[in-house]
C-alpha cells in the first residue's frame, strides 16, 4: 500500500511539514516500520533520515509518542504508535505526523521531544523511601485486592506524554496523578502520601505545565487508559496536604 | 491550613473556582425558584421582592456574589494565562473527547458575566426595561418578555449558563477530590435551564400577563 506522509522536520528553532510519498508498505507493518521504510530510502539517497524516538516497539516503554493525523499515537484507542498497524489506514491516505507540542516538551529534532520534565516530576515525589537490603517476603505486607488493582491500573502509565500532547491546557495532571495513585494507594506509599502529592504538583506547575480543566482529552489519548479518577484522588491528597498541619 | 501555598498551585486555584462556583450555583437555584412565584400572580412576586428587602438579605447577598464572581474570574484568568503558555500549537489537530460544555467554559463564563450586567440594567435598575419601575417586578418582567429579542437574549444567556453548570458541577467535584457521574451535572443544568426559561416563554405565549 501507499501513504503520503507529511512529516514535521526541524533541526533548529523552527521547522516545517515536508511531504513524502512512501509505497511498498504492507498493511501488517506498524507505523514506525513505515517510518523505517522512508528512512532507508532517505539514507540511500543521501538525505537526512527522520528522527523519532522508539525503543521496545511493543507498547511498554513510552518512547514512540507522536501526533498522527492530529491525534496522539494515531487514531486507534489504547494503542501506542509502535503498535499502530497500517491496516487502520486506507491505501493512498495522506497522514500528518508532528511531534508532541507543549511548552515543557521542547522539540529536539523532527519528531523527538525532550520529556525530562516528567523525570523531574517523578524525582519530586514519585518514589518510596525504604531501607534496601534483602528482598522482603512477597506476603510480608498484605494489600487489599481492590487497592492492588487500582495501583496496578495506575502503574500501567508508561510516561509517554500523550496526555500532555492531547491536552488543550498542556497539563500533565494525568501522568502526575497516575504516578501519585500508583504509590499512594499501596501501604508502602503511605508515609509519604501527602508530601508526595504536594511536591509532585508543585514540580508539575513549576515545569510549566498548565492546570487541568477536567476536559478528559488525556484519558482518551492515553495508550494505557489511565482513568480521570486518578486526578480526583491526587486532588484529594493535595487538599489534605495543604489543609492539615502535618508536614508528612 | 496553608491557604497561600494551596492557591499557588494550579489545583488550588481550581479549588477556589469550585467553592465560589458552588456559592454562585446556590444563588442561581434560589433565584430560579424565586422567579417561579410569577406563576402565582403579580402580588406574589412583587411581595416576594418586597419581603427580600424587608428581611435585609439583598445587600449581603450582593456583596457575597461580588466576592465570588471576582475570585472565580481572577483564578480563571490566571489559569487561562498559564494554559495558553503551556499548550502546544499543532498544524493539524483533532479533538477526541472534550465535550462542548468543557470547551466553552472560558468564553461561556464571559458571556454569562456580560449578560448579568445587561440583566441588572434591565430588571434591577430598570434603565433597559420597557416599563422599568423598581419594585413593579411583575410589570417589568411582562413588559420585557413581550418582545422576541428580549426572550432570545435571555434564552441564549440561560443556555450558556446551563452548559457552564453542566461541566462546572462535574469539574468542581473532581477538583475537590470526588469523581461523580456526569449525569448529575447534566440533571442540575437541565433543571435550572427549564426553571429560568419557563418565565420568558410563559409571558411570550400569554400564559402570564
Ligand atoms: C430568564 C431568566 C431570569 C429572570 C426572569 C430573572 C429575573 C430577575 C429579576 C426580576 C431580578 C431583579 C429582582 C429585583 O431586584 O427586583 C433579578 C436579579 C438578578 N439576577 Fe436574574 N433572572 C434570570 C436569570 C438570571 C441568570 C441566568 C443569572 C446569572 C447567573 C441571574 C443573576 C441575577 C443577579 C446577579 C441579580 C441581581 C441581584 C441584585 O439585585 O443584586 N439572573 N433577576
Ligand atoms: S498517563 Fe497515559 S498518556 Fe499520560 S504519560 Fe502515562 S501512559 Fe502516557
Ligand atoms: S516504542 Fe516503546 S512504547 Fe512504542
Amino acid at each position: 500500500m501507499k501513504l503520503t506522509l507529511r512529516i514535521w522536520r526541524q533541526s533548529g528553532a523552527t521547522g516545517r511539514l515536508v511531504e513524502y510519498v512512501v509505497d511498498d508498505l504492507s498493511p501488517d507493518m506498524s507505523f514506525l516500520e513505515a517510518l523505517d521504510v522512508l528512512n532507508e530510502r532517505l539514507i540511500t539517497t543521501g538525505q537526512e533520515p527522520v528522527a523519532f524516538d522508539h525503543d521496545c516497539r511493543e507498547g511498554i516503554c513510552g518512547m514512540c509518542g507522536m501526533m498522527i493525523n492530529g491525534m496522539a499515537h494515531g487514531p486507534e484507542r489504547a494503542t501506542t504508535a509502535c503498535q499502530l498497524h497500517l491496516r487502520h489506514f486506507r491505501d493512498g491516505d495522506v497522514v500528518t505526523v508532528e511531534p508532541w507540542r507543549a511548552e515543557p516538551f521542547p522539540v529536539v529534532r523532527d519528531l523527538v521531544v525532550d520529556r525530562s520534565a516528567f523525570d523531574r516530576i517523578v524525582a519530586a515525589g514519585g518514589y518510596i523511601s525504604v531501607p534496601t537490603g534483602s528482598a522482603p517476603d512477597a506476603h510480608a505486607t498484605p494489600v487489599p485486592k481492590p487497592d492492588a488493582d487500582t495501583a496496578f491500573e495506575a502503574a500501567a502509565c508508561i510516561g509517554c506524554g500523550a496526555c500532555v500532547a492531547a491536552c488543550p491546557n498542556g497539563s500533565a495532571m494525568l501522568f502526575t496523578a497516575a504516578k501519585a495513585t500508583h504509590l499512594g494507594v499501596l501501604p508502602q506509599g503511605q508515609p509519604e502520601r501527602y508530601s508526595r502529592a504536594r511536591d509532585m504538583v508543585a514540580e508539575h506547575d513549576a515545569a510549566g505545565f498548565g492546570g487541568c480543566t477536567n476536559t478528559g482529552e488525556c484519558t482518551s489519548a492515553c495508550p494505557k487508559g489511565i482513568p480521570l479518577t486518578t486526578i480526583a484522588r491526587l486532588n484529594a491528597d493535595l487538599l489534605r496536604a495543604h489543609t492539615t498541619r502535618s508536614d508528612r | 491550613m496553608d491557604t497561600i501555598g494551596l492557591y499557588r498551585t494550579t489545583v488550588g486555584k481550581k479549588v477556589v473556582m469550585a467553592v465560589t462556583g458552588a456559592g454562585l450555583l446556590l444563588y442561581v437555584v434560589v433565584h430560579m425558584l424565586g422567579n417561579l412565584t410569577v406563576f402565582s400572580g403579580a402580588e406574589a412576586i412583587n411581595g416576594y421582592g418586597r419581603w427580600l428587602r424587608e428581611i435585609g438579605v439583598v445587600w449581603p447577598t450582593r456583596v457575597a456574589l461580588l466576592v465570588c464572581v471576582t475570585l472565580h474570574f481572577v483564578a480563571a484568568y490566571q489559569l487561562t494565562a498559564k494554559a495558553r503558555k503551556a499548550r502546544g500549537r499543532y498544524q493539524h489537530r483533532r479533538r477526541v473527547q472534550g465535550s462542548y460544555a468543557a470547551r466553552t467554559m472560558r468564553w461561556g463564563g464571559v458571556i454569562i458575566a456580560l449578560f448579568v450586567v445587561y440583566h441588572l440594567l434591565d430588571l434591577t435598575v430598570g434603565w433597559l426595561n420597557p416599563n422599568g419601575v423598581p419594585g413593579e417586578i411583575h410589570a417589568n418582567v411582562v413588559a420585557d418578555f413581550r418582545h422576541w429579542y428580549v426572550v432570545l437574549a435571555y434564552s441564549v444567556a440561560v443556555l450558556a449558563l446551563g452548559f457552564h453548570i453542566r461541566h462546572g458541577v462535574w469539574s468542581a467535584t473532581q477538583t475537590l477530590g470526588v469523581t461523580t457521574s456526569r449525569v448529575i451535572g447534566l440533571a442540575v443544568a437541565v433543571a435550572i435551564c427549564a426553571g429560568f426559561l419557563s418565565v420568558p416563554f410563559a409571558v411570550f405565549t400569554g400564559l402570564v400577563s
